[in-house]
This record gives structure tokens, sequence and C-alpha cells, in this order.
């Protein structure tokens, strides 16, 4: 097949069996190609299964920084026998088929807009190693050494990469070069290499980071000062705590005693997890829980008590795709609502919304200042494809000078000083955030009955209706305090007269920021945009709704969430906001978003705007 | 840290070491049922801090729901207190303790909100030996939903309700010793002299103490048919010894007959002094806790006293081998790794 030759701008998908050892290997080719200074975006697509089922692998490379999902494959680096047949039709044409021709394949599979490339793995292997487990593991390395040829990797990147990850274990790291130069040579013998798509160095990278979400959440909370978590494991939350606990057993732990600055309690369920870290928050630590969808169901009568209560608590939810347990290890933005408006009663609880790893961190270390400032519940949203999947980032900044933010705590000077008496719950500065005290603080002042059931200023429990209506009055003032607190959103204007706008958040920022682009390259259609990091929504929010005809609504969800939280919180049409909705359980694609705007944009002007879109 | 003593007292009233006296380990009025078990056991609590005494100012009183949840309220004024949702105490006391090792924590439970909304939270504190103290004031009834049977309501027992209840109950002491609870104990809100110095050697211990404490509802189930009515209790009940707890500077003065008496140091120094009424229970050894209590239920009596102390026990914070200052000091001097260590963890990312 005639061909133009595509550098640095692909998509590659390996498709493997789970528990084979193939992601140490898929992850040793995306950080070499990162390492040769071009932009990726590795996704693992895995099921909710130990060993034996299919998992894939994509990764986007692109030297333009694009990395949200784009859609479409080029490259397909078929592993898995079970899965080869929806491989090779998920190809684009054009595209390349790279399998092991140990054993045949099916004739059916073939199809003449691709091209296939066999290479006898296995064989190969089996002639060279004796054990079953190392065949395998080593074929894994050696498709990755066949890659470096095909592709034109640059070798002694990945050579270099291996003799890191073995440090340590040096006697490895022979048999691995050994197969990868197997690889890299058995392409060579047989294939004309590189292919049409190929790398080239750049330096499109510069000092960028590759992390993921969850390592980033957990890192946040290490440098935000969390000394106490309460956890359940669950995917895709638990390498939260599991980076929390690695940094801070680097970082926290007394070299000579071994002390620990730090206490990880696994919990008995999530009721318990959050409750732990409301008694941690109630007696003045920095706590946090970690959990998914599931979990947050558990958590909500205690979200409530935390709400009411006025007790500071960061939560991090890696959303994954619902109802019950749903597709647990596919992504989702689906608990946008139940996290707005967690448990019974009047409530509503500060959500945050990272979009990147960087945002992970620094969301994660503010959380705790805004729960601790603002006494409540506060939400991060992360979620499955930002949390567990390796993310280029701006490396992570920590100012020196920060001082946390602990809210307001009285002392027992200032106890001593107050004249009159304690109130715990008396709104002294109008802002609706009283002042609370500590266990243990002073012999005579100060203590007082944390309660989840209704309660006058000072703590005392009451079913007077007027006390009852004067303190969920407060509470909403401090909702207002909080609205000026939280993170602003990013607003991008095209600096032209524009009545088309989009609202994203969260993992859709990537796939939105470069659908507007092409849209505006292509199409000559640009548009102004804006995420949401936070809520309740500050008034940019709501101007940049009003200051637009209609508005897109980028999510991953089938409800259309966050478009209902707008209309719920303002006063606007319904009419004005259009949703743009993709929730199969994989990332939002660019080119889905782009094409979507663009077809609606180019039949408007036509009468209702009230449509969605939906895959 | 040390603190002057609030000025104005009453000159006549008796002071403890401290020199607080009993009114300043009160709290509000209780609101419950006249005769209440629970109101019983709230002056035992005030009795128990009084006599050690222990600065009211440094416990952290916690609870679930019910009418014995709310009992924090009525001692103890100058703690701070925590009722929070029900059957969930446990955890919070959990997470208050890992926040700050240095306080004493009181847990006042239900059966209801023990034995069967958090009965999962109470056996996952007992495995982790959260220092601290749980009372759980069983009644074998739900009293606050107005008298429902409990899971700890034993077979036959005729509530107010009137229909005898039909299911085996769960017995907290003894899943308690099972699951490896470091101290347990069985008492009943009439017995004063008996609760208060079990109480005492629960806060000397180090790690969990358990008490299960027999405590009359006399609104809903303290009619001639019931196994925790006043009556029956103080018919059938049993002491396996009883208990003096001597503080850490005082000397054991009382003569017991040898043989019949037992000395436990606890970690801090202090001492239980047993004097034995059933010689076959040996203190240190669940297995034959559990076979007494068994001998005992079988023959319709229900033992009391304490069942099981281990004084060396290891508290979650020292296999944890946290930090000895309270977590909740730490500032960001000890806990923010600073930018620089954050530059070499981005050097790994790249
Ligand atoms: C989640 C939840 N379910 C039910 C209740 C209602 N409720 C309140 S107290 C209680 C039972 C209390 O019984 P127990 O713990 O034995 O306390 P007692 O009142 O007998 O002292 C129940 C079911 C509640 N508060 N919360
Ligand atoms: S209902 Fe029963 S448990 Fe509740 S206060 Fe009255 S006597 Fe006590
Ligand atoms: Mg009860």
């Amino acid at each position: 097949m005639k061909r133009d030759t595509v550098t640095n701008k692909f998509v590659i998908k390996f498709a493997n069996v789970n528990g084979t050892g193939s992601a140490s290997a898929n992850s040793l080719f995306s950080k070499a190609i990162f390492r040769m200074g071009i932009p990726i975006s590795p996704k693992n697509i895995f099921p909710s299964n130990i060993q034996g089922l299919p998992t894939w692998y994509e990764v986007r490379i692109n030297e333009d920084s694009f990395l949200g999902r784009r859609g479409g494959i080029d490259i397909m680096v078929a592993m898995n026998p079970q899965s080869m047949e929806r491989d090779v039709a998920e190809l684009q044409r054009g595209g390349y088929f790279i399998y092991d021709s140990s054993k045949p394949i099916d004739e059916k599979l073939f199809r003449d807009d691709i091209d296939f490339i066999g290479i006898p793995f296995m064989e190969h292997c089996r002639e060279v190693y004796k054990d079953e487990r190392q065949r395998q593991l080593f074929r894994n390395v050696m498709y990755v050494g066949s890659l470096a040829a095909l592709l034109d990797i640059e070798l002694e990147v990945l050579k270099g990469l291996i003799h890191e990850q073995f440090k340590g274990k040096e006697k490895l790291i022979e048999p691995n070069v050994q197969a990868l130069v197997m690889g890299y040579e058995a392409a060579k013998k047989e294939y004309e290499c590189p292919i049409a798509f190929r790398l080239s160095r750049r330096d499109e990278v510069g000092d960028k980071i590759l992390m993921n979400g969850n390592a980033a959440c957990g890192l946040g909370a290490v440098y935000g000062g969390a000394t106490v978590v309460g956890w359940y494991p669950i995917t895709p939350s638990t390498s939260v705590i599991d980076s929390f606990a690695k940094y801070c057993r680097q970082l926290r732990v007394d070299p000579e005693t071994g002390e620990k600055n730090f206490a990880v309690v696994q919990a008995e369920d999530e009721l318990a997890a959050i409750g732990m870290v409301i008694g941690a928050s109630w007696n003045g630590a920095r706590a946090f829980t970690a959990t998914s969808g599931p979990g947050l169901s558990l958590m909500n009568e205690f979200l409530g008590l935390a709400y009411f209560a006025e007790i500071p608590t960061v939560l991090i939810d890696v959303q994954r795709s619902g109802p019950s347990t749903g597709m647990p290890t596919r992504t989702q933005q689906s608990d946008v609502l139940y996290s707005a408006y967690a448990s019974h009663g009047d409530t509503k609880y500060i959500c945050l919304y990272p979009s990147t790893p960087k945002e992970c961190f620094e969301l994660t270390a503010t959380a705790f200042d805004l729960a601790e400032r603002l006494q409540t519940p506060v939400l991060v949203l992360s979620d499955l494809d930002l949390g567990m999947n390796e993310h280029m980032s701006d490396p992570l900044e920590w100012d020196d000078e920060r001082k946390y933010d602990r809210g307001k705590v009285l002392t027992a000077e200032d106890l001593d000083a107050m004249e009159g008496p304690f109130g715990r719950y008396l709104d002294t500065d109008g802002d609706g955030i009283p002042y609370r005290t500590l266990p243990g603080t002073h012999p005579t002042k100060g203590a007082y009955f944390t309660r989840g059931t209704s309660k006058d200023e000072y703590a005392t429990y009451t079913e007077d209706g007027k006390k009852y209506v004067a303190n969920m009055e407060q509470l909403q003032k401090k909702w207002e305090t909080a609205r000026h607190e939280v993170p602003k959103p990013d607003i991008r204007t095209t600096g032209k007269p524009c009545n088309v706008g989009v609202i994203y958040y969260g993992t859709s920022e990537a796939s939105t920021l470069e659908a507007l682009h092409h849209l505006d390259r292509l199409h000559s259609i640009s548009l102004d945009s804006l995420g949401i990091k936070a809520f309740p929504f500050s008034n940019e929010i709501k101007e940049f709704i009003e200051q637009h005809e209609y508005v897109f609504v980028v999510e991953q969800n089938r409800d259309a969430q966050m478009r209902s939280l707008l209309i719920n919180e303002f006063d606007f049409s319904p009419q004005k906001l259009i949703s743009l909705l993709h929730y199969e359980g994989s990332p939002i694609t660019a080119r889905f978003i782009r094409h979507v705007i663009r077809d609606n944009i180019l039949q408007t002007a036509t009468a209702s705007h009230m449509r969605s879109y939906k895959r | 840290m040390s603190y002057a003593i609030p000025g104005f007292r009453h000159p006549n009233l008796p002071k403890n070491e401290l020199g607080y006296t009993a009114k300043d380990y009160e709290g509000r009025v209780s609101t419950l049922c006249a005769g209440c078990g629970h109101d019983s056991i709230s002056a035992a609590i005030r009795e128990a801090c009084f006599g050690m005494s222990i600065p009211p100012h440094r416990v952290a009183k916690l609870s679930g729901i019910g009418c014995s949840s709310k009992t924090p309220t009525y001692f103890l004024g100058n703690s701070h207190g925590f009722n929070s949702v029900h059957g969930r105490m446990p955890a919070v006391a959990t997470g208050g303790n890992m926040a700050n090792r240095n306080l004493l924590y009181i847990g006042v439970s239900g059966d209801g909100d023990t034995a069967s909304i958090g009965m999962g939270q109470f056996v996952h504190a007992v495995r982790r030996n959260v220092n601290m103290v749980y009372i759980c004031e069983n009644n074998g009834v739900y009293g606050l939903t107005k008298g429902q049977d409990s899971a700890t309501t034993d077979v036959g027992s005729v509530s107010k309700k009137g229909e005898p209840n039909a299911l085996e109950p769960i017995d907290l002491c003894a899943i308690a010793l099972q699951l490896g609870a470091t101290f347990v104990a069985n008492s009943f809100s009439g017995d004063k002299s008996q609760l208060v110095p079990i109480i005492q050697a629960a806060i000397a211990h180090k790690g969990f103490a358990f008490i299960n404490v027999i405590s009359p509802c006399v609104t809903f189930n303290n009619v001639p048919g019931s196994t925790k009515a006043y009556d029956y209790i103080r018919q059938h009940m049993a002491s396996t010894n009883t208990v003096d707890f001597v503080p850490a500077e005082e000397e054991i003065t009382t003569d017991y007959a040898p043989g019949t008496s037992e000395v436990v140091t606890m970690h801090d120094g202090s001492a239980i002094h047993l004097q034995k009424m059933d010689e076959k229970l040996d203190i240190h050894s669940r297995r034959s806790a559990l076979a007494l209590m068994q001998e005992y239920k079988a023959e319709d009596k229900v033992l009391t006293g304490l069942l099981f102390v281990d004084p060396d026990s290891q508290e979650i914070h020292e296999t944890m081998n946290t930090t000895a200052t309270p977590l909740r000091n730490l500032t960001e001097k000890e806990l923010c790794p600073g930018s620089e260590q954050l530059q070499k963890i981005n050097d790994q990312l790249r």
C-alpha cells in the first residue's frame, strides 16, 4: 500500500491478556518516546479481573501536545488471540496490524486496507528461554524491540530505561536487553523499517512530567499536611492511598526511631473510613479518604453529619462508570450531582474538578485549606482516566512560604481573652463561618457537644424552628462565602465577538481544547470556553453563560449532570445549554466533540438549540 | 500543659488531687426517664473520673444514637463530646484517637447501636485495639425508638410489648473475648460499687477496654418477663470478683485472705485488686472467662465483674509506630517535604 509518512502523530494500541506482565513493557515503550522529547498520552483499558481477560493499552503520540483521546487507531499490536477479531476491526484504513506469527492467524481476519506485520515472537522466545513464564515476559520486551525498529525508537533510550528499571537487580538487565535486541533484529530482517508511522526526536516535552492523577492526589495530601487516612480499597481510588503511604514512608518517617508522622487505617468499610476522617478532623488533624462511586454511596449519612455539624472533611472521589458496580474499570464523570448534594436533608458540598495531575496535586492540597477554612466537606472529583493513566503534565510546584490555613480554631489563650461565652455556632464574623475549639484545649472553656441533631448557636440541642432556620441560614451564608474562596474557572476567549461558548470540566479538558483548536483551524469556527474547577459556581461562570447565546456542556455521563447542576444553581433558561455527552466508559475523544459542535453550528440558526448529543 | 483551675469553688466540697470537686465532672441535667439505668452509668462515670483525678477537658466523649448515646451530655460538661450517627461511634473514636493519642476516649453506646447497626464497627475497633473505654449500655431493647427487641434480648424474654423474643441473643462480652479484646467486663447499672472501679480500671487500661453494662429500661423493658429488668438482674447476678481500683501513687492497704485475691498491675502503675468470688476464673485467660460465662448462663445466672485483662496489650499507635506527638499538633515543618524535595520527585517522573 502506498502511503505518506506520518511523524510523531499517531495512535497505537496494544492488545494484551491481563496478568501476563505486559504493563511494564508497554510503559517502557511510552517512556522511551517521552524521553525522545515527544508528547504522549497512554491509557489503560482493563477489565475488573486479575488474570486472563483482554486488556488494552492505547497510546496517543502527538508532537503538538494534543493529548486527549483522539479516536481511531493507526497501529494495533495484537498480542491476544482472544480479542484479535475486534482488534483488526478497530484499525483505521491505512493502519498496521502487528501480530505474533508463531501461529498462523485466521484468514478471515485479513483486510486489504491495512498492512499486516507478522513476527514470530513466541517462536524466538521458545528457542531462547526455557521457563514458560520467562517466555511470556520476554515476548513483551521483544515486541517493544520490534516496535523500536518499525517506528524508529532510539534503542539507546530503551536500553537506558531498562538499566534504570532494574537498578539493584542488575542480573535482569542483560536478558531484557537481549530480548529487546532480538525483537529489533527480527523486525529489521523481515520488514522495511521504519514503516509510514514513525518517530523522530523532538524537544516538545520540556520540563514536563509523566504522572497519574492518583499519585498526584496522594502526594498533594502529603504536601497538604494530611496525617490521618481512613480508607477502604476500591478501584480506581486505591492508588491514591498507595501513593500517600508510599511518599509518607519516604518522607514522613523518623530515620532513627522509625516513628511515623502519619497514620493510615484500612477501615472495615467506607462508612467507617469517612467516620475516621470526621473523627480525626474534629480532633484537629488533617485527614482524608479516597473512594469511588459505591463507597461514596455508603459515605452519605456521615457526609451530612459533617456538613451540618461543620466538620472539615476531605474526600477524593475517583469516579468510575456507574450505576451500582457498573463498569468498575471504566471511566465516567457521573458522580457530579450526587457529590454536590449528597446525603438527606438540605445539604451541599464543595467540589473540585481537577483536569491534570498538576491540578490533582494542587487541588488536593487546597482541599485541606478549604475544608478547614470553611469547616465543611470538600470533595475532589477525579476520575479513572485521570487517576489511573499517566498524563503529561507541567511539573509540580510548591511555594515554601505557603502556610496551611487551619481556619478559625481558638487556642486556650484566645478563650481566656474572650469576653462572653464561647458559642460554637455563633457567626461572629458575619461570613457564616463560626469558630471551633479542639478537644483538650482548655480546662473550663470552649468545650461543646458536636451533634447531628439541630442545635442553637451554643451547640445545645433544640427543636425550636426559628433557631433551626437561623442555623440553616448561617450555613447558607457560609456557602456564599465559599463561592468566593474556591478556585476560579479557566476562561479562554477568542478575542472576537462570539455567541457560542463551551463548558467542560475534569478530564474532558484536553479533548475539548483540542476540538476547539481544530474547529478554529479547519472550520473557522472559533468558540469561547470555560473549564469549571469548583462548585459552588463562582460568578464568572454565570457571566460566561449569560454572555453567550448558547453554550455546549461537555460531559462524560448520560444525564448531563453538570448541566443540571448549572440550571439548578442559576436562574437561566435550560434552552441555553446544549449537552454533549459521551459515557461509554472510554475517555471522550476530541473528534467526537469537534464533529458534534461542527454539525450543530453548521446547521444552526435553525430552530431549537435544545438538542442533546450522546454517544 | 498545665492550666490554672477555675477560681470559684464551694469551699466545703471535697476535692480530688487536682483540686476539682465532683461538680466539675457533672454535665447537663438528664432528660432520660426517671429510673433509667443509663443515668446510673453516667453517675458512675462521673465518680470514676473524679476519683481518678482525670482532668475533665482531657477526655473526649463519643457516642452513636439512642437513649444511651445521649448520655455523654450528662457527664463531664467540660469535655468535648461527639454524638455521631447510629452505630458509627467506633469509627469516629478511632479517627479521633489517631489525631491525638494523648486524650482519654470514652465511648458510650447502646445494644442497638453496638450489636446491630454498629456491629461491624464495634468488632473492628476491638480488633484494632484502639486505646479507649467502650461502654455498651445494654437494656436489651431499642429505647429511643420505643421498645423493639434488640439483638441482645434473651430468648423468651418479654418486653412491655408482650411478645417473647424468639431469636438467640448476641453476647457482646463473649464476642469481645473471642475477637481478642484486651479488657472485658460485664456489670450492672444498679451496682455502683462494682461499676465504678471497673470503669477506673478500664480507664487505666492501655488498649480497647470493653464494658457491657446491663442497664434496665424502665419504660419499655422493666417488666416481669424481661431478663434485663432490675428485679431479674438483682436475682440472677453473680459476681466473679469484687474489684478495687488502686491509683498508681497509692499503696494497697486492704488485707485479703490469701488465695482468694489477686493484684493486676496496669501499665501506668495503678493496680486492680480483685477479690475472687469464683476461683475458677483466671483473669488472664479468655478461655476461662468464656467457659465460666457459659456455665453461669446454663444456670440462668448472669456473671458480672472483670472477666479478662491483658495489662501488657499493645494499642494501635504502638502497633503502627506513630510518633509520640499527637498527629494533630504537627505543623508544616514536620509535614511538608518542601519544594526542593518536590523537584526531586519531578525528576523521577521524567
Ligand atoms: C441510620 C439510622 N437508623 C435508624 C435510626 C433510629 N434509631 C435511633 S436510636 C435507635 C435504637 C437505639 O437503641 P439502643 O442503641 O439500644 O439505645 P437505647 O435507646 O436502647 O439506649 C434507632 C433504631 C437512626 N437514628 N439512624
Ligand atoms: S426509654 Fe428506656 S432507655 Fe430510653 S430513657 Fe427511657 S428508660 Fe432509658
Ligand atoms: Mg438499648
